[in-house]
């Protein structure tokens, strides 16, 4: 079985379904990608598999580990990292504090830890700010690490979302958009570092993106999704080439 | 028009200017030189403050830093200002220049040997400038007292409010909560009294079991937080704050009707258990208690839900663990501060934690500034002290309050100290005059959106 497995999954919001049949299996250490035209549902499926909503019908399995029924946090604490498409940080929290948040469950001090600032305590949070800092290094962010979230530029502020995401210890990765809003040089740079982590720690990465470039580069196997179905799956090049996936973006029949 | 504005921004940056000379001098006191003089001052005051008091007409030492006088009799305004000026800017300004070297001397001493001792000995200058302070009359003490308990209450519903972002309305729910939970106690156990019958313990036991009664107290209110907690967490928005206000009134009429706890008349009859000590030992026990929990990660975790609940998931928090734990322990403290109040007052009945406590709290919230525990404090005694200043006033104290509010939301809308952390430990270190940096910290980004 795969590590992350997605079987006949779908989804109504009310009387409308926005996610049909939908079928997933990720290797570990596989770079994956989720196309489709705006709407189509891609988004939808973060939120299915990472347990913001429960799924219609359909099972979604992590290591063997069903995930139906669990809430975000536990599934995010199996080892499954995300990102937002629009930057959810916290506004008011330094980014060295982002970084060490994504560490919560891993804290073992308990309340009296927190009122009474007992050794452990100190001992914990001394090691996740360590920990925190090796993170935002990794992504070039450490230089900000005692700013506080908004100062800081767009692409710096995409980093540390990453940083935070890299902190729960995923086995498997899922980017929403990580390229949204960016220039072209931000562009290249979030490319760079999302090859070396993916080097680096070797855990899966599935990413929803817009910008056809950037994932016919960077993934091995591509799924093209329209009105909530997969149409298309499969190397960059079979995708560039298929039939549907030209017709769901560029609309039937059109004359140049 | 502008020319008068121009003007006006003239003046009030050379005041500033002026201002910021004038405190050029004072810069490198470390606050154990403020508080060792403000200590001398206070002896000052208790060994010739009645003498300098009638030589400059009055009858007797101002109690409150001369704004009752000044309030009740405007022909005293100077000898009042000069009083303050003589017996405490004065010696203040002096200690504090003279002292300086010591000071940051003895201050580097302390930090260098231990946190713990430095924080030790900066408490107990500050105990013993209080108890002196207010032993000068039994007015004083109380304005000392309720100013504490302002800052328990204070603080408290900051974790709610501030830290956690909800709109809780249920404190003196909670105090009340506290208070009769405490007092119940400690009047049937210690006290022969008419409603709750003859003492079951013998009372010598009581102030040790005080403690324990406040403790017992902070339970119960805990208790009917999880009441207001289970429904109220399950969404977010505007549910706390109408489900909170809703437990507010039910607390406060349950007491009405429970006429085993004496229904509206009240309960009285509190043994003298909260002395200056007391009260002071639980204040310094919360700010610490509650200043460790919000410094921490689970503590910060509120932050995080408040600031984006589905991230805070995604980042493996449990959400609504965190935020009941919060809420229980915020009630946790404002029944610890009703049980201290039941104790100073020594008497309370159900409409003491109405509407009019609710919006003396929230006020004493948003004076100080949300998500800072210094701002509590700040809030909390600056608060209590002013309205008790204003009582010469009488009914126009309660529209200069609201007045003064109104101004603070004008032109401090997030309070006087928002979003802040409070460290003590770099209060307690000493101050170097070479050590001369102007870097202002960054601006914490309170007032600006993100995109």
């Amino acid at each position: 079985m795969a590590l992350l497995q997605v079987d006949n999954m779908t989804h109504y919001f009310g009387g409308l379904r926005a996610v049909h049949n939908y079928s997933l299996q990720i290797e570990p250490g596989e770079l994956r990608g989720l196309i489709g035209p705006n709407g189509a549902g891609k988004t939808t499926i973060f939120n299915l598999i990472t347990g913001r909503y429960t799924p219609t019908e359909g099972e979604i399995r992590l290591d063997g580990t069903s995930l139906i029924g669990l809430k975000p946090y536990e599934i995010a604490s199996l080892g499954l990292g995300r990102t937002f498409q629009n930057l959810r940080l916290w506004r008011h929290m330094t980014v060295l504090e982002h970084v060490k948040m994504a560490h919560y469950s891993k804290l073992s001090y308990g309340l009296s830890g927190a009122f009474f600032s007992t050794q452990k305590r100190r001992e914990q949070e001394q090691d996740t700010a360590e920990e925190a800092l090796r993170l935002l290094k990794r992504v070039g962010a450490d230089q900000h690490a005692d700013q506080v979230v908004t100062n800081l530029p767009y692409g710096a502020q995409r980093r540390v979302e990453l940083a935070r995401a890299l902190a729960i210890e995923p086995k498997v990765l899922f980017l929403d958009e990580p390229t949204a809003g960016m220039n072209p040089e931000e562009l290249r740079q979030i490319m760079e570092i999302i090859r070396s982590i993916h080097a680096d720690f070797g855990f899966a990465i599935f990413l929803i993106e817009h910008r056809m470039r950037f994932v016919m580069e960077l993934c091995e196997i591509i799924q093209t999704l329209d009105f909530g179905e997969v149409i298309a799956e499969g190397t960059p090049d079979e995708i560039r080439n298929d039939e549907r996936v030209i017709d769901a973006y560029l609309g039937k029949d059109i004359e140049i | 028009m502008s020319v008068a504005t121009q003007t006006l921004a003239n003046r009030w940056s050379g005041l500033r200017a002026w201002l910021a000379r004038a405190w050029q001098p004072f810069r490198p006191v470390p606050l154990l030189g403020w508080l060792a003089a403000i200590l001398i001052a206070v002896i000052i005051e208790r060994a010739v403050g009645t003498p300098v008091a009638r030589a400059l007409g009055m009858s007797k030492v101002p109690a409150l830093f001369g704004f009752i006088i000044m309030l009740k009799n405007p022909g005293l305004v100077f000898s009042a200002l000069l009083y303050v000026l003589l017996i405490y800017l004065l010696p203040i300004a002096l200690v504090t220049r003279l002292s300086v070297r010591a000071a940051n001397q003895i201050a580097g001493k302390l930090i260098g040997y231990s946190v713990t001792l430095s924080s030790l000995a900066h408490l107990s200058v500050l105990y013993a400038a209080l108890f002196l302070w207010s032993g000068e009359s039994d007015y004083r003490q109380l304005v000392a007292k309720l100013a504490m308990i302002a800052i328990i209450t204070t603080l408290s519903l900051n974790v709610v409010n501030g830290y956690m972002g909800e709109f809780s309305c249920s404190h003196p729910g909670f105090m009340a909560l506290g208070a009769y939970g405490a007092s119940v106690l400690t009047v049937t156990l210690f006290v022969d009294d008419n409603l709750l019958g003859q003492a079951l313990l013998p009372p010598a036991l009581g102030p040790f079991m005080f403690p324990i009664t406040l403790i017992i107290g902070g339970a119960v209110a805990a208790v009917g937080a999880l009441v207001v907690a289970i429904p109220s967490f399950r969404t977010r928005g505007d549910y706390l704050a109408i489900i909170s206000l809703a437990f507010m009134f039910i607390v406060k009429s349950l007491f009405e009707n429970l006429e085993v706890f004496g229904g509206p008349r009240g309960l009285a009859n509190q043994p003298n258990y909260a002395s200056l000590t007391t009260i002071f030992l639980w204040t310094i026990a919360c700010i610490w208690v509650i200043n460790n929990f919000v410094r921490s990660t689970m503590g910060k975790a509120l932050n995080a839900v408040r600031d984006g609940e589905m991230a805070a998931d995604a980042m493996t928090v449990n959400t609504r663990r965190t935020k009941m734990t919060a809420f229980l322990f915020a009630a946790f403290w404002a029944g610890v501060a009703g049980g201290l109040l039941a104790h100073v007052i020594r008497y309370i009945n159900p409409d003491t934690f109405g509407i009019r406590k609710l919006a003396e709290v929230l006020a004493m919230v948003y004076l100080g500034g949300l998500n800072a525990v210094a701002g509590s404090i700040v809030g909390a005694v600056g608060f209590v002290v002013m309205s008790e200043a204003l009582r010469p006033l009488e009914i126009l104290k309660w529209i200069m309050i609201p007045v003064l509010l109104i101004l603070l939301m004008i032109f401090r809308p997030t309070g006087l100290i928002a979003f802040k952390e409070f460290e003590p430990e770099k209060f307690l270190r000493p101050k170097v005059e070479s050590n001369d940096q102007a870097s202002s910290p960054p601006k914490t980004a309170g007032d600006r959106q993100q995109g």
